[in-house]
C-alpha cells in the first residue's frame, strides 16, 4: 500500500493486521478485532460505523483510517468530518478507493492521509496527487479544512 | 450474457470524438454497413473482446454488441428500434446524424 | 481586499445592467480552477491515467453525458436567469463547437447535443467567460438550483428566491463532504403564493414565508421526486429562519449522505430514505444533527446574503402606462391572442411578464437555434433590461417588459417563430430528448409532442379547451414530469416496440398530486387520437371554467376510460 502525506507518498510505519495473526505493535486493527490491540494501535472503520461504536477508544487510538469500497460513495467524508467531532486528534486516514480528484475534499473533511493500493499508485502517482494539493484553492463552504473559505475571505473583506 | 438468438455487429462511442462507430474487418468504421458481422457466439466473443481491447487502451467507450438482421441490398441493419435510431441520427431532425450525410445516402 | 462588483460590459445606448448575480474575484477564480481542473482530467482520461469508470463521474459534475449519437453537455443557468451577453455566448457555442442549436430542458438549464470531448474544456471556457458553467448539472451530487421563473416579477411575490438560491448555489458547488451522495439531488425555491417551481417534488423544496411576527424564513419540504416511484414531498419545517437555512440543508444532507440507501439506485433517493425511515424518525434524526453540528459555523453571514440579494435588486421601473397596446389588440386578433395567453401581471405598474414559446407547432420542445437566441437576446436588450429565464416549461420569459412595448416585442418575436401564443395551453408542451438523443430512453418523446401539438394547433380550440399541461417523458426517469402533467404521457418499450402509458391527474403546484394510470400502453399512432377524445371528454365534464385537474377529482377517472377503448374500436376498423 502507499501512503501519501502532503501530496507525497511517504514511508510507512503502520501496518494493517493480516487475518489470524498476532498482533504486534503499531498495527491497524478491523473495528471487531479491536479488543486485541496492543501497544500503538490504530483502526479500519467501514464507512458506515457509528460514533457510538469508537467511542471507548477514543481516547486511546492513534490512527483511524475509513475504509472507501468504492471512490464515489461519500460516506466516509461525513465519518470523518463525525470522528473529528467527536475529538479525535490522531492521524486520519481515507483507505483504499480515492482519487487524487478527491484530495482537495478528502484533506477538507478532516483527512490527514491516504493510504492506496499499488496498482492505483502505479497508475495514479504521486506527481497527480502534489498537482491535486496545488489545484483546488477555493471553497465555498465554511467548517472545513479548506485553503480558502471564500465566505469567511468575504467576511474579512468587510 | 443474453442467449445468441440473432448475428450481432459490434458498436461503440469514440472517446475523444463521441461519435458512434462499429467494428468492421480491420478497425472501427462510422458506417454500421460495412460493420463485421458475429455468425456465431463465438464470433460474437471474438468481435466483443477485439472491442473491450480498444475500450482498455482508452480508444472507445460503450462497446456492445447489437443484433442485427441481413437487409435485401445484403447489409446488416439493427432490429431494436433504439439501434436503428443510432445508425441514423434523430428521427425528427433528418438534417442531422449520420443520415444527414451524403456518404450514408447512397452505396457504400 | 477588493471585492467590487464586475462592472458589466454596456452595450451603447443601454445603460441597464440586468438585475442578476456578478461574479467577483473569488467566483471568478473558483470557475477558472475548475475549468483548469476539467482540463487537466480530461488530458489524464486520454493517457490512461484515469479509467472511463473513474473519468465518468468527473464528467458528469461537469454536465457531460455520453448520448445515444454523440456526447451532451448540459450548461447550468442557475435558477434559470439568463442575460442576453450570456445567450449570445451560448448562441456562440452553439455555432462553433455544436450543430447550430440548444435545448432548454425542464430543469432550466440548456443542453448541447453533439459536443466533441476534445472541445469540452474550450466551451467551458466560453462559459466562465460569461460567467457561467456546467458544474453539477449531473452526478450524485446537488444538482444545479431552480426557482420560480417569474421570481423578482410576479405580482403574487412575498420575496425573490433567487438571493437564496444564489448562497445555495455558492454553499452546493464542489460541496467537499456532498458531492458523492447516493443520488443526485435537486432543490427548488419559490416566493410567491403560487408555485411554480414544482417545490413539492424535489429532494427539497422550500418556500420563503413570513411567520406571525413578521420575520421571512423557509418552509422546508424533503423527499418529493419523480421518476420510478414518484412521491410527493413531506413538510419537515414549517418556519425556518433565514439565518440557520445553510445549518438545516447541511443536517439534512448529513443524514441522507451516512444513511441514503446505495445498494439500488432506484432506491437512493431521499424520498425512498424518508418514506423508509418514516417521517417522524426522519425528522429526529435531522434535528439530532442540526443540534449537535457547528451551526454558527456552517451558516452563512447574514451580511452574505445582503450582499447578495443587492445584486438582485428591482430595475428601476418607470411610471408608464399601457400606451396603444388596446388599440393593437383591436386591430391584430392574433396579437391580442398571444397578450392573452403568453402576458403575465407584473409587480410594477404598467409593466408585463412575457412568455417566448419555445413550442411551436409541430416544433420540437424547448430547441432554439442560435439564430433564435441572438433574437432573444435582441429582444431582452431592447425590451426587458437585458434579462431573460429559462422556465421549467422549457419556455423563455421577458420578465420586465413595458405593457406600451408589448406589440413591438411580439413583432419582434414573430419574425422567427418565437410568438406562439399557446404559453399554458395543451401544446405548450414539456418533452424530454426521449429516444431521439437520450441513451437511457425506452421510446421516443419529440415526436409525439409534435403529433400533438399539430392535432391541437387550432387556436380557438386551444382557447375553448383552456389551461392544460401535457408532458411526455421518454422513460421512467420521468425527465419530462408526466407524472405531475393534468394528461401525462411514459414512453416505454413493449415487445420491441414503443408503447405509450397515460397517467391523469397530475398536480405540480403546492396542492401536488401524482398522475395515475389510465390504462394499458398505446401504439405512438394511437395516442394524438386517445389524447383527442380525452380532451373531448373533459370539455363534456367540465363545470364552468373549471380546470382538468378539479374535474378529474369531483368525477375521478372511470369517465375518462371510454377514451381508450373507442381507441380500440377505431383501431380494429383500420
Ligand atoms: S426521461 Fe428518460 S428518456 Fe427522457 S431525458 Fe430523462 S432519462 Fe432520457
Amino acid at each position: 500500500m502507499a501512503l501519501i502525506s502532503e501530496g507525497k507518498f511517504i514511508p510507512d510505519i503502520w501496518h494493517h493486521a493480516a487475518p489470524e495473526a498476532a498482533i504486534a505493535d503499531h498495527t491497524i486493527l478491523p473495528l471487531e478485532r479491536i479488543a486485541e490491540a496492543t501497544g500503538a494501535f490504530g483502526v479500519l472503520l467501514p464507512n458506515d460505523a457509528e460514533i457510538a461504536a469508537i467511542k471507548p477508544f477514543l481516547g486511546t487510538v492513534s490512527v483511524i483510517a475509513i475504509n472507501f469500497p468504492a471512490f464515489t460513495d461519500g460516506r466516509g467524508f461525513s465519518l470523518a468530518r463525525l470522528v473529528r467531532r467527536a475529538g479525535f486528534t490522531g492521524e486520519l486516514r481515507a483507505f483504499g478507493n480515492v482519487l487524487p480528484d478527491q484530495y482537495a475534499a478528502i484533506l477538507a473533511c478532516g483527512f490527514d492521509t491516504v493510504e492506496i493500493s499499488p496498482e492505483r499508485a502505479a497508475r495514479q502517482p504521486e506527481a497527480n496527487w502534489t498537482a491535486a494539493l496545488g489545484g483546488r484553492d477555493h471553497a465555498y463552504q465554511r467548517g472545513y479544512h479548506t485553503k480558502v473559505s471564500i465566505l469567511n475571505r468575504r467576511r474579512a473583506a468587510k | 450474457m443474453a442467449k445468441f438468438k440473432h448475428p450481432q455487429i459490434l458498436t461503440c462511442s469514440d472517446l475523444i470524438t463521441g461519435d458512434v462507430m462499429f467494428m468492421q474487418e480491420g478497425d472501427w468504421n462510422r458506417d454500421h454497413r460495412r460493420a463485421k458481422v458475429a455468425h456465431t457466439e463465438e464470433e460474437a466473443a471474438a468481435l466483443l473482446a477485439r472491442g473491450l481491447a480498444d475500450f482498455a487502451k482508452n480508444r472507445v467507450i460503450d462497446v456492445y454488441l447489437v443484433d442485427i438482421a441481413i437487409s435485401a441490398d445484403g447489409h446488416p441493419e439493427p432490429i431494436h428500434y433504439r439501434e436503428k435510431i443510432r445508425t441514423l441520427g434523430p428521427t425528427m431532425r433528418l438534417d442531422l446524424g449520420k443520415q444527414a450525410e451524403a456518404t450514408f445516402a447512397g452505396d457504400i | 481586499m477588493n471585492i467590487a462588483v464586475t462592472p458589466p460590459v454596456d452595450k451603447p445606448g443601454s445603460n441597464q445592467r440586468p438585475a442578476m448575480y456578478y461574479y467577483d474575484h473569488f467566483d471568478r477564480d473558483f470557475v477558472q480552477e475548475r475549468v483548469a481542473e476539467f482540463r487537466n482530467q480530461v488530458e489524464r482520461r486520454l493517457s490512461g491515467a484515469l479509467s472511463e469508470d473513474e473519468f465518468r463521474p468527473h464528467r458528469l459534475m461537469n454536465g457531460l453525458y455520453l448520448q445515444l449519437h454523440a456526447y451532451m453537455l448540459r450548461v447550468a443557468v442557475p435558477y434559470g436567469t439568463v442575460s442576453s451577453d450570456q445567450m449570445r455566448q451560448l448562441a456562440l457555442i452553439a455555432d462553433k463547437w455544436d450543430k447550430g442549436y440548444g435545448h432548454f430542458t425542464t430543469r432550466q438549464n440548456i443542453q448541447f447535443n453533439w459536443p466533441q470531448l476534445k472541445d469540452v474544456p474550450d466551451i467551458l471556457q466560453a462559459l466562465a467567460d460569461v460567467e457561467m458553467h456546467a458544474i453539477q448539472t449531473s452526478g450524485n451530487c446537488i444538482r444545479n438550483v431552480t426557482a420560480d421563473h417569474f421570481a423578482g416579477a410576479a405580482a403574487d411575490e412575498l420575496e425573490d428566491p433567487r438571493p437564496t438560491a444564489e448562497l445555495i448555489r455558492q454553499w452546493s458547488t464542489n460541496h467537499p463532504e456532498y458531492t458523492y451522495l447516493p443520488r443526485k439531488f435537486k432543490l427548488a425555491l419559490t416566493g410567491s403564493t403560487a408555485d411554480r417551481a414544482a417545490v413539492m417534488l424535489h429532494d427539497i423544496g422550500l418556500r420563503i414565508v413570513k411567520n406571525p411576527e413578521g420575520d421571512i424564513g423557509y418552509t422546508v419540504i424533503v423527499g418529493g421526486g419523480l421518476g420510478r416511484t414518484p412521491m410527493v414531498g413531506k413538510l419537515v419545517k414549517d418556519f425556518l429562519p433565514r439565518a440557520d437555512l445553510l445549518a438545516y440543508l447541511a443536517a439534512i444532507l448529513s443524514v441522507y449522505n451516512r444513511y441514503g440507501r446505495r445498494d439500488n439506485k432506484y432506491k437512493a433517493r431521499i424520498k425512498i430514505l424518508v418514506h423508509e425511515t418514516g417521517l417522524e424518525a426522519f425528522k429526529a434524526e435531522v434535528e439530532a444533527e442540526y443540534a449537535a453540528m457547528d451551526r454558527s459555523g456552517t451558516n452563512a453571514d447574514p451580511a452574505e446574503l445582503a450582499r447578495i440579494a443587492a445584486y438582485f435588486a428591482s430595475p428601476v421601473f418607470e411610471t408608464v402606462d399601457a400606451g396603444d397596446l388596446e388599440v393593437h389588440k383591436a386591430a391584430h386578433p392574433d396579437f391580442a391572442r398571444f397578450v392573452d395567453t403568453n402576458v403575465a401581471p407584473h409587480k410594477a405598474n404598467g409593466y408585463a411578464i412575457v412568455t417566448a414559446s419555445i413550442k411551436p407547432y409541430g416544433g420540437v420542445p424547448g430547441d432554439v437555434t442560435s439564430a433564435q437566441m441572438r433574437l432573444l437576446a435582441a429582444v431582452a436588450d431592447q425590451y426587458s433590461c437585458r434579462e431573460m429565464r429559462i422556465s421549467h416549461e422549457q419556455n423563455v420569459i421577458f420578465p420586465h417588459v413595458k405593457q406600451s412595448d408589448l406589440f413591438a416585442l411580439w413583432q419582434m418575436l414573430k419574425t422567427d417563430d418565437l410568438a406562439t401564443a399557446n404559453a399554458g395551453l395543451i401544446t405548450d408542451i414539456i418533452a424530454c430528448p426521449g429516444m431521439d438523443y437520450c441513451a437511457l430512453a425506452t421510446a421516443r418523446s419529440i415526436p409525439i409532442a409534435q403529433e400533438i401539438s399539430k392535432l391541437f394547433a387550432n387556436e380557438e380550440r386551444q382557447k375553448l379547451i383552456g389551461k392544460l399541461g401535457i408532458k411526455i417523458s421518454g422513460c421512467i426517469n420521468a425527465c419530462g414530469h408526466h407524472h405531475i402533467a393534468a394528461i401525462g404521457i411514459l414512453g416505454l418499450e413493449k415487445s420491441g416496440k414503443e408503447s405509450y402509458q397515460i397517467t391523469l391527474g397530475g398536480d405540480p403546484t403546492f396542492s401536488a398530486s401524482i398522475g395515475e394510470r389510465l390504462g394499458p400502453g398505446l401504439d405512438a399512432e394511437e395516442v394524438p387520437h386517445v389524447i383527442d377524445s380525452l380532451v373531448n371528454i373533459y370539455l363534456q365534464q367540465r363545470q364552468g371554467d373549471e380546470l382538468f385537474i378539479d374535474t378529474y377529482r369531483r368525477v375521478g377517472q372511470a369517465p375518462f376510460k371510454p377514451a381508450l377503448e373507442r381507441e380500440v374500436e377505431d383501431g380494429s376498423d383500420i
